[in-house]
């Protein structure tokens, strides 16, 4: 009983931290409208390097779906509020949508290994972001759509958007260090591991894959949600941008693939090379970013690679 | 549905099959020899697409300017190999994925800034007036395009198959350790089939180039079109991926018609995701060991 609880009180720490930073800093940062901006951007990375950790680092199956269920998530929130339900609302069916559509599909893909399920998962992206530009009586198609909430005060906004970011962020690493530390996470390792040896011991693979990758997709969906209402206007292009599938993956592979507190630690590294980069070569910014980001794959051998090949991802 | 309607449909899947069979057969090769999803294809062709509309400018014609455009290419494709993509070439799926993804970006933001995004589109290259057999009209430079795609795809089969370098290659594909037991240096093989792979689409580029409107944002859809016509034609088969980029040229044709053109991607990533599921093995249901 006593372990029990013992296992709780990190999880639980995280979150109360988590409350405190959310209610806290934006009082803190009130009217850094940059500095508002970086710490949003931190949040919502390492909400998702998080959520994706749980299927790409527990799991070991590199998916490339993030940015299928965030743009989803974006715009379920951002249709049900034109038809005018609360920001709430908007929340629960980013998650009910993206899980209703992750379950089947993680459940059908997960079969697929090492590339093939990455370009797999990769095609959600561009499906959805198609059927979303195509389907335009709903979702505005190419033109987007304006948050009805846009038009208030864009500090404010701002505020409101740092404390449900860092809430989010907050509640993705405590539930994966639950998880890490229960069942689902054992038998995740051990699919991770060796799944025809995990099958053998009686591990129910495809029903655990399939709970990670929607629980995963779940959250993505969530924080797709709060970035439309952050951002106000979205489009396609923006919300189903492969970046946010891929920005996700460096994040982890920074801070390191598997491991609770990496993507968190990877997000921050990033984030702050990211800000760098474009800071100081706008044009090239993206191109630069690439460079950075093969660096980073090709000379951190001592943190990241032996970590992962010892998970052997592939 | 008009039957003449339904023959042009289908004449204009298999031009554009004949395209999109270069630009797989490449991608196809590197992932099954070196086990490597090359995300750099797509700017590849670009690459070549552009490389090939400035010698037009310049008075080249497209197709044979694809002679030295392929090499050069495929000289690029050498030495992001040798000497960066070898470097992790033992590693996880996740960080080649990532390395060549990042590489993409570089390449592609470089050609954005230096090509801008605008459309650019050569003029009649031949000058020929297009082929009609009954009511069905071929457009002559598309069906040249088209044939010099399957022949250039051809003859990295014949080199696979007839060459002693090619042989090679194949062993790699078949058994690394077995093929470096018998002599075979796989680091220069590696390098060498990414090099063709990246050569071939070049060359697809040129094609491109020579009958459709160019912009480096169209290098993500050549690489949705290398995965899916890859996978149509099974991993690293050379002959598949002519079978691959065929079909889905007909399957793209057909969809285009009858769900509505603004699809054309759903269309081919649910036929991908199908063909994964149902018959990962690929349409001609055999390794592809050529």
């Amino acid at each position: 009983m006593h372990a029990r609880l013992q296992g709780w009180v990190l999880p639980v720490a995280i979150l109360v931290i988590g409350a405190i930073v959310a209610y806290g800093l934006p009082i803190a940062l009130s009217n850094q409208t940059y500095l508002l901006r970086l710490a949003t951007s931190l949040a919502l990375l390492v909400t998702l390097a998080s959520a994706w950790n749980l299927v790409g680092g527990f799991t070991g199956y590199p998916s490339f779906a993030t940015a299928a269920f965030f743009g989803l998530g974006a715009y379920a929130s951002a249709v049900m509020q034109q038809f005018g339900w609360s920001a709430l609302t908007g929340y629960a069916t980013a998650a009910i949508c993206a899980a209703l559509l992750s379950a089947p599909f993680g459940f059908a893909i997960l079969r697929l290994k090492g590339h093939y399920f990455a370009i797999a998962s990769l095609m959600l992206v561009s499906i959805l972001k198609e059927v979303t530009t195509g389907w335009s009586n709903v979702t505005g198609g190419g033109m987007g759509i304006n948050l009805p909430g846009a038009g208030g005060d864009p500090l404010a906004i701002a505020r409101i958007s740092l404390e449900i970011l860092v809430m989010l962020a907050a509640f993705s690493v405590a539930l994966s260090l639950v998880i890490s530390r229960g069942w689902l996470g054992f038998g995740l390792s051990c699919i991770r591991m060796n799944e025809t040896a995990a099958l053998s011991a009686g591990i129910d693979a495809p029903r655990l894959k399939t709970i990670a990758f929607t629980i995963s997709s779940a959250i993505c969906g969530v924080a797709g949600a709060a970035y439309a209402g952050w951002i106000g206007y979205i489009d396609p292009s923006d919300v189903y941008d492969v970046m946010w599938s891929v920005r996700p993956i460096i994040a982890a592979l920074i801070g390191g693939v598997g491991t609770v507190f990496g993507p968190v630690v990877g997000s921050l590294i990033y984030l702050v090379f990211e800000e760098l980069m474009w800071r100081n070569l706008l044009t090239f910014g993206t191109g630069a970013l690439g460079v950075l980001i093969a660096i980073l794959v090709l000379v951190m051998p001592g943190g990241v690679l032996p970590s992962l090949r010892k998970g052997k991802v592939s | 549905m008009n039957s003449a309607i339904l023959a042009q449909v289908l004449v204009n899947g298999l031009l554009l099959g004949g395209l999109y069979a270069a630009i797989a057969a490449g991608f196809s090769l590197v992932w099954g020899v070196l086990n490597v999803v090359n995300m750099l294809h797509g700017s590849a062709v670009v690459l070549g697409a552009y490389a090939a509309f400035f010698g037009w400018q310049l008075g080249i014609n497209p197709f044979l300017a694809a002679l030295a455009i392929g090499p050069a290419i495929g000289l690029l494709g050498w030495v992001v190999q040798r000497f960066i993509v070898q470097r992790v070439i033992a590693a996880p799926v996740l960080i080649t994925l990532v390395l060549t993804f990042a590489l993409d970006l570089v390449l592609n933001n470089a050609m954005l800034a230096a090509f801008t995004a605008d459309y650019r589109k050569m003029g009649s290259v031949t000058g020929l007036p297009p082929l009609m057999i009954g009511t069905v009209s071929i457009p002559a430079d598309r069906l040249i395009a088209a044939v010099l795609g399957i022949v250039a795809t051809f003859l990295v089969h014949l080199y696979l198959t007839r060459s002693r370098l090619g042989r090679a290659i194949v062993a790699v594909r078949m058994d690394q350790e077995t093929a470096r037991l018998m002599g075979v240096k796989v680091e220069h093989i590696y390098a060498l089939t990414f090099g063709i792979g990246l050569a071939l689409a070049g060359v697809a580029g040129c094609l491109i180039g020579a009958v459709f409107p160019i912009s480096p944002l169209n290098s993500g859809g050549y690489l949705g079109v290398a995965f899916v016509a890859c996978v149509l034609g099974g991993l690293g088969s050379v002959v598949g991926a002519i079978v691959g980029g065929l079909v889905l040229g007909v399957v793209e044709s057909l969809g285009s018609m009858l769900i509505g053109a603004e699809y054309g991607v759903t269309v081919a990533a649910v036929l991908l995701i199908l063909m994964l599921l149902w018959r990962p093995q690929g349409l001609l249901g055999r390794a592809g060991y050529d």
